[in-house]
């Protein structure tokens, strides 16, 4: 009998919800991926249509259906890999985001848990960017490296601010914590921070640089067919991932009047991956090195400050 | 089922190790030597200590990314693109390491270990901190700080670039000269 941490049987993984998961935060992706059309269409002053709201879907059918193309001489093997990697270590991740009053992998050090699978993204966008053998490719790797070495502490720091206010690593402890007050409002700059750090982890929006334009597409460069649908799905999984997880560490979990907890859940995880997505369209792109400077100065500091001001009103 | 469990992640650790010297491409190498420390970092979940074995998966990721960089940066030839070897010495390198799993592992065997007495305790990683550390705890967290502030202050110091490359001889310039623009315009 695993035990995972010496927790009590009746706390052990769940084999039905693990199996629902990837079709959960697939689920949760195409939302995501269906948001940001339409958050395209309103940007660009149209009108948002069905038929483009449909794309997403249909992109990822052909996705499927087309024969994927490769490059000279690929490192196929860390290239799958990297790229499996991403779409995976976003289901681990929602793994132990509490649904209901627990986690589908109950642990009581889940947000290191967490913190541990956002680390797997380091090697799998680096592998991806390496593994096809392509000069863009690899730059994009290097670039989300370098975005890495800047979100990383900070967003560290910023799960131990959350951990610190239920004195607990464990998610669903951090959010039964929350009667009365919500973290977001203790803690206002560890949850922008947090915000920053899901949209830098999932290279979007700002922090698209590893997969930007001006590298032809750098990590995502060379992918195609069902590679590259498990790459995009991993990345919007990735943002529904990180909004689940902050309506525990931030948004008071499941508590809300009249609905039920689960529902207050869903639609706060909604609100918060529709913001995430919507990051997108409403700043301009963050070079690495400019967002170091700004993460090592602005960031550490203030989440410090944070982490000491929380400590400080708990004890 | 956890002793099966165990074998098989040790034998993967053991193998995955090995097979850094096999591979002859630098990106195979750092990141088998990865999976190696992965299924170590799988054992300590195993053996109860979740914390350490998380935080293990959080330390061994980030660090062989980054190496990975620094691997093929120092290489034999450029990027990293052509075929090596990491086999140097080969003869004493394999005569050292078998010799040393030999020692190790009969060691596992020869050593009696105690029997456990008592219950398990509720909070591993506190009991593995103290067992580790004991009355030396406080002496170690301070050594902890003044090693983080050497390392700070030896990159600092290696640094090619200091103040006065930066704001001239009277540290008077503004903005400074930097090969590449911070993001919060100094």
């Amino acid at each position: 009998m695993l035990t995972f941490g010496l927790l009590p049987v009746s706390d052990q993984v769940s084999v039905v919800g693990a199996l629902l998961l990837p079709v959960l935060l697939a689920g949760l992706a195409v939302v995501a991926a269906v948001a940001s059309t339409g958050f395209a269409a309103v940007a660009a002053g149209r009108r948002v249509t069905t038929i483009e709201l449909v794309g997403p879907l249909r992109e990822g059918l052909r996705l499927l259906l087309v024969r994927r193309r490769t490059t000279l001489h690929p490192d196929a093997l860390l290239w799958r890999i990297g790229g499996a990697t991403v779409f995976v270590s976003a289901v681990l991740a929602l793994a132990v985001v509490p649904i209901g009053d627990r986690a589908v992998v109950p642990s009581a050090v889940g947000i290191v848990w967490f913190n541990a699978v956002e680390a797997l993204l380091w090697a799998a966008l680096w592998l991806t960017g390496w593994g096809a053998n392509s000069a863009t490719g690899l730059v994009g790797g290097y670039r989300f490296l370098a975005l890495s070495l800047a979100y990383e502490l900070p967003f560290m720091l910023v799960l131990i601010t959350a951990g610190i206010r239920g004195a607990s690593l464990d998610p669903v402890v951090v959010a039964q914590s929350q009667t009365g007050l919500w973290s977001v409002v203790l803690m206002p700059v560890a949850f922008v921070v947090y915000l920053v750090s899901a949209v830098a982890f999932s290279f979007w929006g700002p922090f698209s640089q590893p997969a930007a334009g001006d590298a032809a597409g750098g990590v995502l460069a060379e992918l195609s067919g069902v590679d590259r649908l498990v790459v995009v799905l991993g990345r919007y999984g990735w943002l529904a991932a990180s909004a689940a997880m902050s309506v525990p560490l931030f948004l008071g979990g499941g508590s809300g009047p009249v609905l039920p907890d689960l529902a207050w859940q869903l639609f706060k995880t909604l609100v918060v991956l529709l913001a995430l997505v919507a990051a997108r369209w409403r700043w301009p792109l963050v070079r690495a090195e400019r967002f170091a400077e700004i993460a090592w100065l602005v960031l550490l500091p203030a989440v410090l400050l944070q982490a000491l001001v929380v400590a400080v009103i708990v004890l | 089922m956890e002793s099966v469990i165990g074998g098989v992640l040790g034998a993967v650790a053991v193998l995955a190790g090995a097979t850094v010297f096999v591979v002859n491409s630098m990106a195979r190498a750092t990141y088998s030597l990865l999976v190696s420390f992965l299924a170590v970092a799988a054992m300590l979940v195993l053996l109860g200590s979740t914390y350490v074995g998380f935080l293990t998966v959080v330390m061994m990721t980030v660090e062989m990314a980054i190496m990975g960089v620094f691997m093929l940066m120092y290489m034999m030839n450029p990027a990293g693109l052509m075929p090596m070897s990491m086999r140097h010495n080969t003869r004493g390198a394999l005569v050292l390491s078998v010799g040393t799993f030999l020692v190790l592992s009969v060691g596992v065997f020869a050593v009696p270990w105690p029997g456990r007495q008592g219950k398990p305790a509720r909070d591993v990683t506190y009991d593995l901190g103290t067992a580790l550390m004991g009355r030396h705890m406080l002496t170690m967290i301070v050594i902890g700080t003044a090693l983080l502030a050497t390392m700070v202050s030896g990159v600092m110091l290696t640094s090619a670039r200091g103040r006065y490359d930066r704001y001239g001889d009277e540290l008077d310039r503004r903005p400074p000269t930097d090969p590449v623009r911070g993001g919060v315009g100094r």
